[in-house]
């Protein structure tokens, strides 16, 4: 495994007219590539700070934070938007579909800012929707979709470009159990099959056990860096 | 992101609201068909003006007898006897701003041919008279030097004397009687219509002048002369230099009033343009108000547009779309607005003027450039009053953009 985000001591402050409200308090973490990463904690804790800088739409306001290597924590706007379009695929809470714009034509929005050409878009679209399972529901509209099934499409557009991670916020926040276990099941076999590095915010410990990982936050820094045994065979032996 | 896309893009979000993109077009619409339709009332108008002056003949000034004084009556205009046809020669002959100049002498007379007779204008000129009213021929000649000289009995005969005298018959080389005196029909003039008074001008019989003054009218001098400067630049200059001729050859003294006056067509026609030209100035700005209107109704749409859209601009964000992807979306949006506003108060400008000639018989010009103007300005209404919203959505910041519900 070789390293994918590196993260040294990172601190966000935010300004609130005269007072300074830390959001992070110096967070130093390594992520190889191919792991399955919960980031947990209170609102508040830090965590949505966190993957925001992870995922190039927030300045740490000090520290470094290294993309494959290279430093990205200070790059500009236009140059963030295009590692966002290659590197990083992005799953919300809410699903966040462009409305009245079918499942296939969201999926191919990622490949509209990279030149991708007409055909090849569409093509590529409709392959990936095919591995999220809604092969049949490519011109549906977002609300002619269930809650699972719209998470599926966003996930097919965070998977569209091929990007090194996933960051996911709270994507089985607005879920029925059951359709959040099918998620993660998703996000489990894109893991394991492809190799798909993964980092997941969550504060449901039902959902957190599915990730190899778990970070938690707390009061802008982390807390506790460990790995699952819940997800047997696929942790690493600890203690032994 | 190409352009192709980006049209396909503001085309699309353009059409899920049909009825406000067409409602906020609609400003644009009236605005253009506004400026298209005012500034061809404005261009017609001018040119009916134009046309009414060109048949006065162009540069034209006309001396006019003067006011004879005798103890303290004063007799108005005409009353002196002083103007020649020499005064006419000389003026042609020594003023190099003049161009042509002719001697005129004006009465009613009874024309009578074969069995038909009809009172008109009888008018005695020189060949000159021709280039000075731009008047054409329209069969035969027009007068001559040598029926000057030896003032003959030649007429030269109008579109409404041909009419009533001769029908369809062709008129040259037939007799007329003037106060008995038989003229042989030499020439048919061109028709030239109404005078700006709406006098018809084409009611007239044209004799050399000399034969007005010896066998009409037994006078020595004349009624009044006319003459073309050489350009309208130089018609103050010809006045001015006429009138010192004039006093030198009518022997005026320093401290005695003209015996004639100088009267100057392109006074009238300036004033006449010049009103012709501040309507027009005025309806276009009035028209053009309403084109800003429309671009402000634009600004406003997609101000509202930006802040509607501001989870969409955000999720085009998080997938990769630069500040200026977001911007050209909403420029080429605001654009594509303006564009087809502007295409469609084309036609309707067009159409509305073309209805206004129609029922309203205004004399309405559309001219090509104007069109091409409104267009180009309605689309650059679209850019400018699309830009502040469409800077505004470019600059969101993504994690604020994706929060928003």
């Amino acid at each position: 495994m070789s390293e994918l985000i590196r993260v040294e001591n990172v601190h966000k402050i935010y300004r609130m007219g005269e007072v300074e409200v830390p959001a992070l308090r110096g967070v130093s973490v390594v992520i190889e590539r191919g792991e399955f990463v919960a980031v947990m904690g209170a609102s508040g804790s830090g965590k949505s700070t966190f993957m925001n800088i992870l995922g190039c739409l927030d300045h740490p306001t000090s520290g470094k934070y290294f993309l494959e290597g290279e430093e990205v924590g200070s790059l500009s706007r236009n140059e963030w938007a295009h590692l966002r379009n290659k590197r990083i695929g992005f799953v919300f809470q809410g699903f966040n579909l462009l409305a009245r714009t079918s499942a296939v034509e969201n999926v191919e929005l990622p490949m509209m800012y990279n030149g991708y050409a007409g055909k090849r878009r569409h093509e590529r679209a409709l392959d990936v929707l095919a591995l999220v399972g809604l092969g049949n529901r490519v011109d549906h509209l977002p609300n002619q979709l269930s809650g699972g099934q719209q998470q599926r499409v966003a996930i097919a557009r965070a998977l569209v470009n091929r990007p090194s991670l996933i960051l996911a916020d709270e994507p089985t926040g607005n879920l029925d159990s059951a359709t959040s276990g099918e998620i993660m099941a998703l996000f489990e076999r894109l893991n394991v099959e492809q190799g798909m590095t993964i980092i997941l915010v969550t504060h449901e410990p039902d959902i957190a056990v599915h990730a190899r990982r778990q970070i938690q936050f707390k009061d802008g820094l982390v807390v506790s860096d460990r790995l699952n045994e819940a997800v047997t065979g696929l942790a690493q032996p600890q203690g032994i | 992101m190409n352009w192709l896309m980006t049209l396909r893009i503001a085309l699309r979000a353009l059409g899920r609201n049909k009825l406000r993109s067409f409602l906020t077009m609609l400003g644009i619409i009236i605005g253009v068909g506004a400026v298209i339709a005012m500034v061809a009332i404005g261009e017609g108008a001018k040119a009916t003006i134009r046309s009414q002056i060109a048949s006065l003949g162009t540069n034209v000034l006309v001396v006019l007898p003067g006011t004879l004084t005798q103890g303290g009556v004063r007799g108005g205009t005409g009353g002196v006897n002083t103007l020649l046809d020499s005064d006419a020669r000389a003026i042609r002959q020594e003023i190099a701003a003049v161009s042509f100049a002719s001697p005129v002498l004006r009465r009613q007379e009874q024309v009578i041919a074969g069995n038909l007779n009809w009172g008109t204008l009888t008018q005695g000129v020189a060949p000159e008279f021709q280039q000075i009213r731009d008047w054409q021929i329209e069969s035969g000649r027009f007068v001559h030097d040598g029926d000057i000289e030896s003032a003959a009995k030649v007429a030269i005969i109008g579109q409404t004397v041909v009419t009533n005298l001769f029908g369809n018959d062709d008129p040259i080389d037939s007799v007329i009687r003037i106060r008995n005196i038989p003229f042989r029909v030499v020439g048919v003039l061109a028709g030239k219509g109404q005078s700006a008074q709406g006098t018809d001008q084409d009611d007239t019989v044209m004799i050399p002048y000399t034969t007005m003054q010896k066998r009409l009218m037994r006078i020595t001098h004349v009624q009044s002369i006319v003459v073309k400067a050489v350009s309208a630049e130089r018609v103050v200059e010809a006045q001015e230099q006429m009138t010192a001729l004039l006093r030198q050859r009518h022997r005026i003294g320093p401290d005695r009033e003209d015996d004639f006056m100088v009267r100057n067509l392109s006074d009238i026609a300036e004033a006449a343009q010049s009103t012709a030209r501040v309507m027009a100035v005025l309806l276009g700005s009035v028209a053009g108000i309403s084109l800003l209107v429309g671009g402000i109704g634009i600004m406003n749409i997609m101000l509202v547009s930006v802040t509607e859209r501001t989870s969409e601009i955000g999720i085009r964000m998080a997938v990769g779309a630069r500040g200026r992807d977001i911007m050209m979306q909403f420029l080429v949006e605001a654009a594509v607005m303006a564009a087809t506003g502007g295409g469609i108060g084309i036609l309707l400008g067009i159409g509305s003027s073309e209805v206004l000639k129609f029922w309203a018989n205004w004399p309405t010009l559309v001219s090509p450039s104007i069109v091409a103007i409104a267009f180009l300005f309605s689309g650059a209404v679209g850019v400018f009053f699309g830009f502040y919203p469409a800077k505004k959505a470019s600059t969101l910041d993504p994690i604020e953009a994706l929060r928003y519900e």
